[in-house]
């Protein structure tokens, strides 16, 4: 219970870190360190009851969001010589301002449905929302390619943290299938970076804007 | 049998990147295609036994959307083999700004397009909820390297998009699964899979508030891929930007495995009693993609952008008719059938004329008739068809639909769907004709169509042509079946 709930709350303040960051690296390891933190969660959540089955999960999900990942990314940036987000489409101050709201959101939203008894956690479901609204708004207002691929991860790990700690039942294959969806959609989308970069000599999506009727 | 359809394609996807040679390559491609398609063709005789635990099984719709993708790929694959004899590791002019580009490797966009089959296939043939999930975000980034086939900044920018948007929607879907998860918990067995038949026969323990929103985040995640408006916005641009063959394929087949993720979430408000909140959804959606496809298609200047958006219009004319109920299911699954058929069509037609009028302007193409007649006649042919003129398919299915809604009490929605096709025709109108008559210009004159540049549309075209004039006693069976699992008797 103690250190399911110290996991979320981490995944709150990265949440909050990235959306008034604007040090691309120290994104891509707060979106890391925040895939491992959560890599751990099916494990903590199910305490005391240790099965393979988590822990293959625990650590396929660690070795691809905390190791795979940030690697990809980093590579991403260094290519495209890059250090920085260039002025989002909402400021990084009115963005954590929003991130507070969007707690207070989720928060109130777990009062409305009726959250299942006896989860490891009671803040389980409002943090996982609290994630998914930060990683949608993280993806509509930064211009960066690579902000809104660390802003899909955030959403991802918002619906990961539902899906381990209240629906327990996913089976196994379904979990393995799930990650190596996310695993192939981080991976095309670096590609798409590379190209982007190569193409522009930029990775800021804003200028991808050609294509309107 | 279930397995070796989704194999299949994933070996010889796998295969099609190590071949050295060309030939082989399209043989492969070819012969892949022929196979799927004869398995396929196997299961309308005798349904195969489900596998996995019931985790794969074909019921009628997966037969229907099944037998769609596959047809689909098989003339698709002749069409790319002669393409590819042509484009293949060649620097290209861009028409539209005069600059040069290569073209993606030729091994990198047969073996995707094979692995784009299997995950397609996949997606008719699942009947557990978290594997059609993985299937259908499969398809997703399979097709994405299609679409960056020409490599320049335009169709990098429409396969950004799609990637970005089309993840962000399925990741949501993700989230409704999990939702689905916790309105099972209430159920009496504790070890619930999660598979269609299981899901319908225990609706009725299923908590409502949760079914609710994630029936709601289905529509959201699932809708964006099928392309209703207003989550549209990924798919002219994909379509626009696409080769042609690829735009085929994304139009009649991947727009329909969203649309069975989506048959599939309504099957089960149907058994839970929540069938009429899932309508009013269905026929909200279908209401705004009429509109914005009108708005879109009224002096659009690109035709294959016009194509895309009467991908949008249909998607949301299938979405009435499924909203309607009753027969109105039975209309909307013909309408999946007849526009698949038809839309394939006219993108494998867009893309001779792409080739021999070096443009996607409207306006630059003039004189098809003469210059191209047999591209022009089918150009005309579909044009007919997918305007809903009789005797085509689209008509009697269109038909259908505008009929289950005057029976069912829904005048105005009739009103309001014979009113836009009106628009809509004369827009299409407008672009078909001005194109087919006319004068060439020198630039058009380049000789005779090739073979593969008019067999696939022309098959395509008389199939549309006898779905119009008489419906299979079988097909007609598993239409039926279908509207019944969707409630109410046709």
């Amino acid at each position: 219970m103690f250190f399911t709930n110290l996991i979320l709350a981490l995944v709150v303040l990265t949440n909050l870190k990235l959306l008034g960051s604007s040090r691309l690296g120290a994104s891509i390891r707060v979106v890391a360190a925040q895939g491992v933190a959560l890599g751990l969660l099916p494990i903590l959540a199910h305490w005391p009851e240790l099965s393979v089955h988590f822990g293959l999960l625990a650590a396929g999900t660690i070795a691809i969001k905390g190791v795979v990942f940030p690697w990809l990314l980093f590579r991403a940036i260094r290519e495209a010589e890059i250090a920085r987000e260039v002025e989002p489409y909402v400021g990084y101050a009115a963005s954590l301002v929003t991130g507070a709201a969007a707690l207070g959101a989720a928060f109130w939203l777990c009062t409305r449905l009726p959250v299942p008894e006896g989860l490891a956690s009671p803040w389980l479901v409002p943090v996982s929302f609290f994630s998914i609204f930060a990683g949608l708004f993280l993806i509509v207002s930064r211009k960066r390619a690579v902000s809104q691929v660390l802003g899909f991860l955030v959403l991802e790990n918002g619906i990961y943290t539902f899906g381990v700690g209240v629906a327990v039942r996913t089976p196994f294959l379904v979990e393995a299938g799930v990650l190596l969806d996310v695993f192939v959609a981080v991976f095309v989308m670096g590609i798409t970076i590379f190209h982007i970069n190569r193409e522009f000599d930029h990775i800021n999506t804003d200028r991808l804007s050609t294509l309107k009727d | 049998m279930i397995l070796t359809l989704v194999i299949l394609p994933l070996l010889a996807g796998l295969l099609a990147f190590v071949l050295p040679q060309p030939v082989l390559r399209r043989g492969l491609l070819i012969g892949t295609a022929l196979m799927h398609a004869a398995i396929t063709a196997v299961c309308w005789k005798a349904t195969p036994t489900p596998a996995l635990d019931g985790w794969l099984a074909l019921d009628a719709a997966g037969l229907l959307f099944l037998s769609i993708t596959s047809f689909l790929f098989l003339m698709v694959s002749f069409y790319v083999a002669g393409y590819l004899g042509q484009e293949a590791n060649r620097r290209a002019m861009d028409p539209e700004e005069g600059f040069l580009f290569d073209n993606a490797p030729e091994a990198a966009f047969i073996g995707c397009l094979l692995l784009f089959l299997a995950a397609m296939t996949l997606v008719t043939v699942s009947q557990h909820f978290g594997l059609l999930w993985v299937a259908i975000e499969a398809t997703t980034l399979a097709s994405a390297p299609l679409i960056y086939f020409h490599r320049h900044h335009r169709s990098l920018e429409a396969t950004w998009k799609y990637l970005l948007i089309c993840s962000v929607g399925i990741a949501l879907a993700l989230l409704a699964n999990f939702f689905l998860g916790v309105a099972a918990t209430q159920t009496t067995d504790n070890d619930f899979p999660m598979v269609l038949p299981n899901l319908v026969a225990h609706a009725a323990n299923l908590q409502t508030p949760w079914l609710k929103v994630a029936c709601v985040l289905f529509f959201v995640g699932y809708g964006t891929k099928m392309g209703l408006a207003p989550l549209h916005t990924w798919l002219p641009d994909a379509h626009s930007e696409a080769p042609s063959a690829v735009s085929a394929l994304l139009s009649g087949a991947v727009l329909n495995c969203a649309f069975l993720g989506l048959v599939r979430v309504q099957q089960i408000c149907v058994a839970a009693g929540l069938g009429d909140f899932g309508r009013d959804v269905w026929i909200a959606l279908g209401l705004i993609s009429l509109v914005v496809s009108a708005v879109f298609i009224l002096g659009q200047t690109d035709y294959k952008r016009l194509l895309a958006y009467s991908s949008v219009e249909n998607m949301g004319i299938i979405a009435i008719g499924v909203g309607l109920g009753g027969v109105g299911v039975f209309g909307a699954m013909l309408q999946a059938v007849n526009h698949s058929l038809a839309k394939a069509m006219l993108f494998l037609l867009s893309g001779n004329i792409l080739t021999r009028y070096q443009s996607k302007n409207i306006a630059k193409v003039r004189g098809l008739l003469l210059a191209a007649p047999a591209t022009g006649l089918l150009w005309l042919a579909g044009f007919l068809a997918i305007t809903g003129t009789p005797p085509f398919g689209l008509f009697l299915s269109k038909f259908t639909i505008l009929k289950a809604a005057f029976d069912g009490g829904h005048s105005w929605i009739a009103i309001v769907l014979l009113g836009f096709l009106a628009i809509i025709f004369i827009g299409m109108t407008t672009a078909f004709l001005a194109m087919a008559q006319g004068e060439p210009d020198k630039t058009a004159n380049q000789g005779e169509d090739r073979w593969w540049q008019i067999m696939p549309p022309a098959v395509l075209g008389f199939l549309v042509l006898c779905l119009g004039l008489t419906i299979p006693a079988k097909l007609s069976g598993v239409l039926h079946q279908i509207a019944l699992t969707l409630g109410g008797a046709p």
